[in-house]
């Protein structure tokens, strides 16, 4: 072998194995999924189909919302100037972090039967609007997306040279124009794919479907997995739905082509483009009006929560305390796991590692967490007591489905630390760890600790893998949430959200901050 | 028995460079040619970062071929890129000692030394980007004298530099060499510096690199690529010669 097929042999090979694992991750629930489900003694039932057909139609439409609702405000952003802007959009980056219970919590803060939207419509006399059923997952999966729609749209827009404003300008272009000539085009090439990742997102949503929906008219196929599971103990009709639900994901995945993932937060969005077009009256208020309405969509059920929630925090149970503590081991070890998988990944592709190490680290983005943790218990329930395993088993699934969004991040940053420097290193004989240290780690620092906490906050929100697992004694602080509100003890539950909030935004403040703390030129 | 090229033959798509050549140890010998001849892809052969297609590239007899780059018994300075932007400049130089930066009192002692010996005293902590363009260069040349390698490379390392500034650290090269008495190979597109620092010159030019010949005589008369290269008539040699232009053609550059 020649000096220049060896150098690097180090990397590729924990490369290699790093997507080696988290192929067998992933492909070996899904076996065990499959072969249960070929093995379960009846079909599908009825409700199966319904099932299916209602995890497909809620999706679509969550995802047509969002997005047109989107674009309005990605519109007005784009254009309008105001105080608070920067953090508005910043603000919209937060529900990729946002736990997805205590989004739904604040929902029901404001849409629920004692929450605000209610109380109002009551002192007009009209009727209690019902926030469970189809059109709570929707509501709830537009408030998490529409931002996300925002966002991607909103890329777009500003990548709209001011200059083809200005020249719209000097020809006289009105608004209409404009939206013919510039805008129109833009969103045909912006709006599929931000509409399918939404649909995707929204067809493995689980813990929305968990608390807001059920019933036959509004069970998606991760919650019939987990019904089977929970009521029936039926581990080959909950093979069989996991078979269905992935045979959903991976056409649609086939079908949508690319996905797109968010690589960092609004960064370079905090700039408006010069707009001559757009000067009218009628035009600043319908912006204003847009921009108003979204800004109290999204963040007055959150206001609403953290301010139920807030003097609570005091006299939370003691479980309380002790499901948070697990939860912050339990998204600390995803997180750390996430990383290393996602750095070793990275690292053995940039130094010559084969193409397929990077095609296995996105494979988890074809798996809902149900089929997984579906399978993982089909793996481990002739073994072992799942309960015990049930913090493991999470922390492994929250990692596998951090994995993408991290080597999003950190593949680029790796491939540039050694495009630009790899050559010096290899040429002074820096190799292995020294290179590791001396060379990757310096150079990736800030999206490691942006992937780092993505990872972290995911996993310490994340209500999916641990239902199916935990006991009594292994209650992660989402699933002492769910019970909480289970058990109609709201106020405990908005304390325990806050708390929530907390870990998961604290979580990745800490991993962004430490990323960027003393970062080096 | 310093550097030896057997049938060396590098191929890069279309593009093929044969080479067959030896320079003797202590030599200092320029590496000139027209741009896209090859001279970077000749240094990153010997480096280790080229594989080689035929022939053996050896040092002292030894083949380099089983050596990964950071073992082979030579430095290379590169066009640019040869500080880690993320490192101290003490850092950077101390990786000339051990790789891995696990510097005892005695080697710290060491990089303060070579700090001091190349001008840079009291910028230990600085980061390259807070260096000027002239003390990366002496940083790395001060790197390279901590490796104490008996084989330099430079591919345009100065390149970038201004003339004085260029004059200064080709200066600073030719004590270093005097020093330690490492064979040097440098890539330049300028007959000036082969004419101060390297008697003996290597052309690299249609799919060759030649033997070392003599550069006043290579300079008085240049082959046609090179003359092409140049545009002009090659100037005529200053009086004063820097360091090492007084020196005579080693016997194996006439060969």
């Amino acid at each position: 072998m020649s000096p220049a097929a060896r150098d690097g042999a180090g990397f590729r090979i924990a490369g290699a194995g790093a997507a080696t694992a988290v192929a067998a991750l992933v492909l070996l629930p899904l076996a065990a999924v499959l072969v249960a489900a070929g093995g379960a003694g009846a079909g599908p039932g009825p409700g199966d189909g319904a099932a299916a057909a209602f995890t497909l139609l809620q999706a679509l439409a969550s995802a047509a919302l969002s997005v047109a609702l989107a674009v309005p405000l990605a519109r007005a952003l784009a254009r309008r100037r105001f105080p608070g802007r920067a953090a508005l959009v910043t603000l919209l980056g937060a529900p990729v972090l946002l736990p997805s219970v205590v989004a739904v919590m604040a929902l029901l803060a404001v849409f629920g039967r004692g929450g605000a939207l209610n109380a109002a419509l009551a002192a007009l006399g009209l009727g209690p609007l019902r926030v469970y059923g189809p059109q709570g997952v929707i509501l709830a999966h537009v408030f998490f997306n529409l931002p996300l729609a925002t966002r991607l749209i909103l890329e777009g827009w500003l990548a709209i040279p001011a200059e083809r404003f200005r020249l719209a300008a000097a020809l006289g272009f009105g608004p209409a124009e404009v939206g013919r000539h510039l805008e129109r085009p833009l969103l045909a090439t912006v709006l599929p794919g931000a509409g399918a990742t939404i649909f995707l997102v929204c067809l493995s949503s689980f813990a929305v479907a968990l608390i807001l929906g059920g019933g036959p008219r509004a069970t998606t196929l991760e919650l019939a997995i987990y019904q089977a599971f929970r009521f029936d103990f039926d581990l080959g009709r909950a093979a069989l739905l996991a078979a269905g639900q992935l045979v959903l994901c991976v056409l649609a995945l086939v079908l949508v082509g690319s996905v797109a993932l968010p690589a960092g937060f609004g960064a370079g969005l905090d700039r408006s483009v010069a707009r001559h077009d757009a000067g009218g009256l009628l035009l600043r208020l319908q912006d204003g009006a847009v921009i108003l309405a979204a800004t109290a969509f999204l963040a007055l059920p959150l206001a609403a929560v953290v301010a139920a929630g807030l003097p609570r925090l005091g006299a939370l149970p003691p479980a309380v305390w002790a499901a948070a503590a697990r939860s912050a081991i339990l998204a600390v070890a995803a997180a750390g796991l996430a990383g290393t998988l996602a750095l070793a990944i990275a690292a053995g592709r940039a130094r010559g590692g084969g193409r397929w190490s990077e095609a296995a680290g996105v494979l988890p983005i074809a798996l809902s967490p149900m089929v997984l943790g579906t399978g993982l218990f089909l793996l481990v329930f002739p073994l072992a007591d799942p309960a015990a395993l049930a913090l493991p088993a999470t922390a492994a699934v929250n990692a596998l489905l951090a994995l993408p969004f991290a080597l999003r991040a950190l593949a680029p940053a790796v491939a540039a630390a050694e495009a630009a420097h790899g050559r010096l290193a290899t040429s002074l004989g820096i190799t292995g760890g020294a290179r590791l240290r001396l060379l990757l780690l310096p150079r990736v620092r800030r999206p490691l600790g942006f992937a780092l906490g993505l990872a972290a906050a995911f996993a310490a929100g994340d209500l999916g893998v641990v239902v199916l697992f935990a006991g009594g004694a292994t209650a992660t602080l989402p699933l002492e949430m769910f019970r909480l509100m289970g058990a109609y003890r709201m106020e405990a539950a908005s304390g325990a959200a806050v708390l929530l909030l907390l870990l998961a935004f604290g979580l990745f403040a800490a991993f962004d901050r430490g990323g960027r703390l003393g970062t080096r030129a | 028995m310093g550097l030896a090229l057997e049938g060396v033959r590098i191929a890069l798509g279309s593009f093929v460079l044969e080479a067959t050549l030896a320079v003797p140890p202590g030599a200092r010998v320029a590496v000139m040619g027209p741009s896209g001849g090859g001279k970077s892809t000749l240094l990153a052969a010997i480096a280790g970062f080229q594989p080689l297609a035929a022939g053996r590239i050896l040092w002292g007899g030894r083949d380099l071929a089983p050596l990964a780059p950071g073992a082979r018994p030579l430095s290379i300075l590169f066009q640019d890129q040869n500080l880690f932007p993320h490192l101290t400049l003490a850092e950077n130089v101390g990786l000339g000692l051990d790789p891995r930066l696990r510097l005892g009192r005695a080697e710290k002692a060491r990089v303060a030394a070579v700090l001091a010996r190349t001008g840079l005293a009291g910028k230990e902590g600085r980061r390259p980007a807070a260096l000027s363009g002239g003390e990366q260069g002496r940083a790395a040349l001060a790197r390279a004298l901590l490796r104490a390698r008996p084989l330099l490379l430079l591919d345009e390392a100065f390149a970038a530099l201004g003339p004085a500034l260029k004059a200064e650290m080709l200066a600073l090269l030719a004590a270093i060499l005097d020093e330690g008495g490492a064979t040097l190979l440098m890539v330049t597109h300028d007959p000036a510096d082969a004419r101060a620092l390297t008697p003996a010159t290597i052309v690299v030019a249609g799919g060759r690199a030649d033997p070392p010949r003599p550069t006043p005589a290579l300079l008085a008369d240049p082959p046609p690529a090179l003359a092409a290269y140049h545009g002009r008539p090659a100037p005529a040699p200053p009086a004063a010669g820097a360091a090492g232009a007084a020196r005579p053609p080693p016997p194996a550059a006439r060969g």
